[in-house]
């Protein structure tokens, strides 16, 4: 069945975007992570214009984190008062990239920036995350026990403390607002929430629990990804309604039976494949930056979309 | 200009054309709805004359639909720091977002060079490129990809012997119009030639019109974005949430 998108203006097969959805929901419920760094590559290989692909994505994620945050919030693993200041960062930072978004458009460049970024920070996460499931896998099998964190770092001497009470952390703001501001400009730039930087960062240079670094990571992503859907729905016209409703249906649903296959595994191998995926995707988008491309001249409209 | 103004008045006396076009079309508007795939719009027609058929070559017929034109960049990609980035871009002055000549006969026997520019009937004519030319040394080659990448998506198309014609007054084809159109009118135009010369033209439009969902969500998202973004969002909260929550209480009650 094939299904006319409105703003995207393609008319692409229904089942096949259901179906989209349905296996990044699989890998989202089976890793525990939001997909959207998988989802937005698929996209362009399907044929989704990219700034369209990157706008609906942040609209998707909004959604699909949200009965994620809700649990979470039962739970009481949401650090609010780190969620708020992660999230005054997340803002700036998605302002900031929208605007960057726009500029290399216009330039031109959107495509190589957009694809560059993917490459780098796949790369970057896919390679430490695998490196540190490996010496997991290894270490179970020593059976020594996990090593412990420092927790005394550079960090520590900075100013503007501030008390996180929920995650017990006396630290300065200024580390966290970085972090926030990061990860927003990502989240404009790569339609993505985040959670693959963020939450490396929240453990390991924050020293936050791991418990309540997924609710609030959720928390700030939701509020964050709704900022970037509304600047680009507003600045770009590009968020497809259409588009995001068939995508979010066939995660929800797939969703589901990642989070039962997940739980069969264990967590270094769930790592482990993560890890391969990330890079098989980082590999595949960096290719395609090296090989000459079949066809080297690209159409766009005049300023812009 | 001028000379299409001239063109235009020669076509309105009837005197100056001894043949002329009575034309049909199975529909003059495309409606884009949710579940588009494609279009095929059937022109038919009659030659309508006062004197006997002349001598000489048969009568032929090309119908060229075009879709509203539009200026585009066009950028080329060149190996820098050892990855492929864009580099030079050129502007085109207007290209058509749908383009398509049905003929009935080979192009390039029965429709003269000179007709060909005098009308921009073909492919490459129908595209404006003359600030292209003057941007950049290798202009011509940008204004060839605009031809070539919207050929390979279907959106430009050459369909020779495509139109019948009968008795030398009677003629049809069907135009098939691919799914991913954009919204316009498009402009018809049904060519009579004679030895390679136009001898009479007519020109109809067909409107392509979102209509339903598609066109409410469009129009919203154009007019109201900032109500379509907090839509889209609500809508995606309520879908995913609501998804989640069946799921519970199906797994609940099993």
């Amino acid at each position: 069945m094939q299904i006319y998108l409105p703003i995207a203006e393609v008319s692409v097969n229904a089942f096949l975007l259901l179906g989209l959805g349905g296996l990044v929901g699989v890998l989202s419920g089976m890793f525990g992570v939001g997909g959207g760094f998988l989802m937005t590559p698929l996209l362009f290989f399907i044929g989704i214009p990219p700034a369209v692909a990157v706008a609906t994505e942040a609209n998707q994620i909004v959604a699909s984190s949200f009965s994620g945050v809700l649990a979470h919030f039962k739970r009481r693993t949401v650090d609010l008062r780190m969620g708020t200041v992660l999230l005054i960062g997340g803002l700036t930072g998605a302002a900031i990239g929208v605007v960057l978004f726009n500029y290399l458009k216009a330039l031109g460049q959107v495509d190589l920036l957009v694809k560059l970024c993917y490459v780098v920070f796949l790369g970057i996460i896919g390679g430490l995350m695998f490196i540190e499931s490996l010496n997991a896998i290894r270490r179970s099998k020593k059976n020594t026990g996990p090593i412990k964190r420092k927790n005394h770092n550079w960090i520590h001497g900075l100013p503007f403390k501030m008390r996180f009470r929920v995650s017990g952390l006396y630290i300065s703001v200024i580390p966290i607002l970085l972090v926030g501001v990061f990860v927003g400009i990502l989240s404009a730039i790569m339609g993505v929430g985040g959670g693959f930087i963020m939450v490396p960062a929240m453990i390991y240079l924050l020293g936050m629990p791991t418990k309540v670094v997924v609710g609030t990571s959720l928390f700030q992503i939701i509020f964050v990804t709704a900022f970037t859907t509304l600047l680009h729905a507003t600045t770009n016209f590009t968020v497809d309604m259409a588009l995001a409703v068939l995508l979010l249906v066939g995660g929800v649903i797939g969703a589901q039976f990642g989070a039962m296959i997940g739980t069969k595994l264990k967590a270094e191998q769930l790592r482990i494949l993560l890890a391969m995926m990330v890079l098989g995707v980082c590999f595949k988008l960096g290719l395609d930056l090296l090989i000459e491309p079949s066809e080297l001249f690209s159409l766009g409209a005049v300023g812009g979309h | 200009m001028l000379r299409k103004l001239a063109l235009m008045i020669c076509c309105a006396l009837p005197a100056q054309a001894e043949e002329q076009v009575v034309l049909g079309l199975s529909q003059n508007r495309v409606a884009i709805t949710a579940n588009f795939d494609g279009s095929e719009i059937l022109v038919f027609g009659a030659v309508k004359r006062e004197d006997p058929i002349p001598e000489g070559d048969p009568l032929e017929v090309v119908i060229a639909v075009s879709g509203p034109k539009e200026p585009l960049t066009v950028r080329r990609k060149e190996r820098k720091y050892g990855i492929w980035v864009n580099t030079e871009s050129v502007t085109v002055d207007r290209a058509p977002s749908f383009y398509a000549v049905a003929t009935s006969g080979p192009f390039d026997q029965i429709v003269s060079e000179a007709e060909d520019i005098k009308h921009s009937i073909s492919i490459g004519n129908a595209i404006t490129s003359v600030s292209a030319r003057a941007q950049s040394a290798n202009g011509n080659d940008f204004a060839e990809a605009v031809a070539r990448i919207r050929t390979n998506n279907g959106l430009y198309s050459i369909r020779e012997n495509t139109v019948t014609v009968d008795q030398q007054t009677l003629f049809k084809a069907s135009i098939s119009m691919p799914a991913n159109l954009t919204e316009g009118d498009y402009i018809t135009r049904i060519f009579l030639m004679r030895d390679g010369k136009v001898i009479s033209t007519h020109e109809t439009q067909i409107d392509v019109r979102k209509v339903g969902l598609e066109r409410f969500l469009f129009n919203l998202s154009r007019q109201q974005p900032l109500i379509y973004g907090l839509l889209s969002l609500a809508i995606a909260i309520i879908a995913g949430w609501g998804a989640s929550a069946f799921f519970r209480y199906v797994r609940r009650g099993a």
